[in-house]
């Protein structure tokens, strides 16, 4: 069984030991930096408030995730079967990585409909999320062993079995690298984008942490930092696990 | 025996090109059910490439190869420079994926490919994954799945060329045994004139590109044993291939 390092645990906990003892020193104002104490009591406090709201981004940014997964593959097949379609199209999608989704967002919410923020919440978590599954997909079908697809071609192998057999398995741990970047960019994206939406229709985390911002409720703030940055660590660790799964 | 058996590989005034490369040929060749003829010549000669047409991979320009599969698979098996096994798949897997391409449901194909590792030496190793063999045993695993499917003809290019001294001559074995058992034809491509001398029932030295057939060398039919190799019939194969590679050499 592997072993737990404590090392990051340690450092963990001397951070927030110095954190909460310098803040109570210095008697640093609550509202602008409150002790860890302060944010673990306004995560029980606010709980019943914060758990939900997180849940719901958590459904957004995994179901952003599964559409940019499917997407992304599905265009990565299509670009490495005509390769003069990604000739064409890839300066194009380069294009729109490169463009702040921020900028793109309130383009996506008039074209979606101010009542449908769940949708362009989507619609801009999956521009974000797309590129990296698209991109090691990508790579990952370009990267068949000559070796094998020459002894494919040897036994007349099917366009079916040679994507089955020779290009998903050689793609996977190509397609699992960018999905765990993908992963922490689907929360990204969805908290960017409910931010923008500037709505609490959906009732997202990042509504309650602009609704507790307004009423300078730092602490609460933090509470749903934590959160975010717990669940962040709960879609890689689950990844990881994968790979890990796909690697023994 | 040998020139009443049936032509299992045939070249007939075969050309290869590419674009303006005049690679290979013409070149004429028969390999016949049961005997071994192993390819020797320079590199870039086109002896991998005389393979890979053989073996219906690469078109040819001009004249004719076949790869006659009377009593045995339409495909001939194929032993390439590198293992090229899948990673992902178990040693297993690995040997049996002719038969899995070739439409063999999964009891049949598994139990054929555990006798193909058998027959190799690795009956112990079917759960193997690639990455924990060691780079003779991976041979032995493409070895075996170049047998799985009972082909009539074997093409091997320089196979074992990666292998040390005593596992190369434990594979050039395996190859000779499965010849004997399964009255297959061989074509053997190699750099080393003894690996050649001790496989072939006749040596082909072709000439620098485009590979032409510059000398055909018998080799007595004795037992590949220990003692063939310091035999005088062994050194004198040897010695006849090495001088017309020399000659090529001066020529050059």
């Amino acid at each position: 069984m592997k072993s737990i390092d404590f090392a990051p645990i340690l450092a963990g906990l001397l951070m927030l030991a110095l954190w909460e003892g310098l803040t109570r020193f210095l008697q640093v104002p609550s509202v602008i930096l409150p002790p860890p104490s302060a944010i673990g009591a306004a995560l029980v406090e606010r709980g019943p408030l914060l758990l939900p709201a997180a849940g719901v981004t958590m459904g957004l940014a995994l179901t952003a995730l599964a559409i940019s997964i499917g997407l992304g593959t599905l265009v990565a097949l299509i670009f490495a079967r005509i390769p003069l379609l990604e000739r064409s199209l890839g300066p194009y999608a380069l294009v729109l990585q490169a463009t702040p989704i921020v900028a793109i967002a309130p383009l996506v919410i008039i074209w979606t409909g101010i009542e449908n923020p769940r949708r362009a919440i989507l619609i801009l978590a999956v521009i974000v999320a797309v590129f990296p599954v698209l991109t090691s997909a990508l790579a990952g079908l370009k990267a068949v062993d000559p070796g094998l697809d020459r002894l494919f071609r040897l036994h007349k192998a099917s366009s079916t079995q040679r994507f089955l057999r020779l290009e998903l398995p050689t793609a996977a741990p190509f397609l699992l690298a960018g999905i765990k970047t993908a992963a922490g960019l689907s929360l990204v994206g969805v908290v960017v984008a409910e931010f923008v939406a500037g709505t609490g229709a959906t009732g997202g985390l990042s509504w309650r942490l602009v609704e507790a911002g307004n009423r300078l409720e730092t602490a609460t703030m933090f509470a749903a930092l934590f959160l975010l940055a717990l669940m962040g660590l709960a879609l890689h660790a689950v990844l990881s696990l994968i790979e890990r799964q796909m690697r023994t | 025996m040998q020139s009443e058996s049936p032509i299992r590989l045939s070249a007939q005034q075969a050309c290869v090109r590419f674009g303006r490369l005049d690679a290979l040929g013409p070149i004429d060749l028969s390999v016949r059910a049961g005997e071994c003829v192993v390819l020797l010549g320079p590199s870039g000669c086109g002896k991998s490439t005389l393979l890979a047409a053989l073996a219906g991979l690469q078109a040819v320009a001009s004249g004719k190869v076949q790869a006659d599969a009377t009593g045995g698979s339409a495909i001939p098996g194929v032993v390439f420079q590198e293992p090229n096994l899948m990673n992902w798949a178990t040693a297993e897997d690995n040997v049996a994926l002719p038969l899995a391409l070739s439409g063999v449901e999964k009891d049949a194909r598994l139990s054929r490919a555990q006798t193909a590792l058998k027959r190799v030496g690795l009956a112990n190793f079917s759960s193997a994954y690639p990455r924990t063999l060691s780079g003779g045993m991976r041979m032995r695993v493409a070895l075996a799945r170049a047998l799985v499917n009972d082909p009539s003809s074997l093409l091997l290019d320089e196979p074992f060329a990666a292998i040390d001294e005593l596992g190369r001559r434990a594979l050039d074995d395996l190859v000779l045994e499965a010849k004997r058992d399964h009255h297959l034809a061989v074509l053997f491509v190699t750099h080393s004139v003894d690996e050649a001398v001790y496989l072939a029932d006749r040596i082909l030295v072709l000439s620098p590109r485009p590979g032409r057939i510059m000398a055909e060398i018998a080799v007595p039919n004795v037992p590949r044993d220990p003692a063939f190799l310091t035999s005088p019939a062994f050194a004198d194969a040897a010695a006849a291939a090495r001088r017309v590679l020399s000659a090529q050499l001066v020529a050059a």
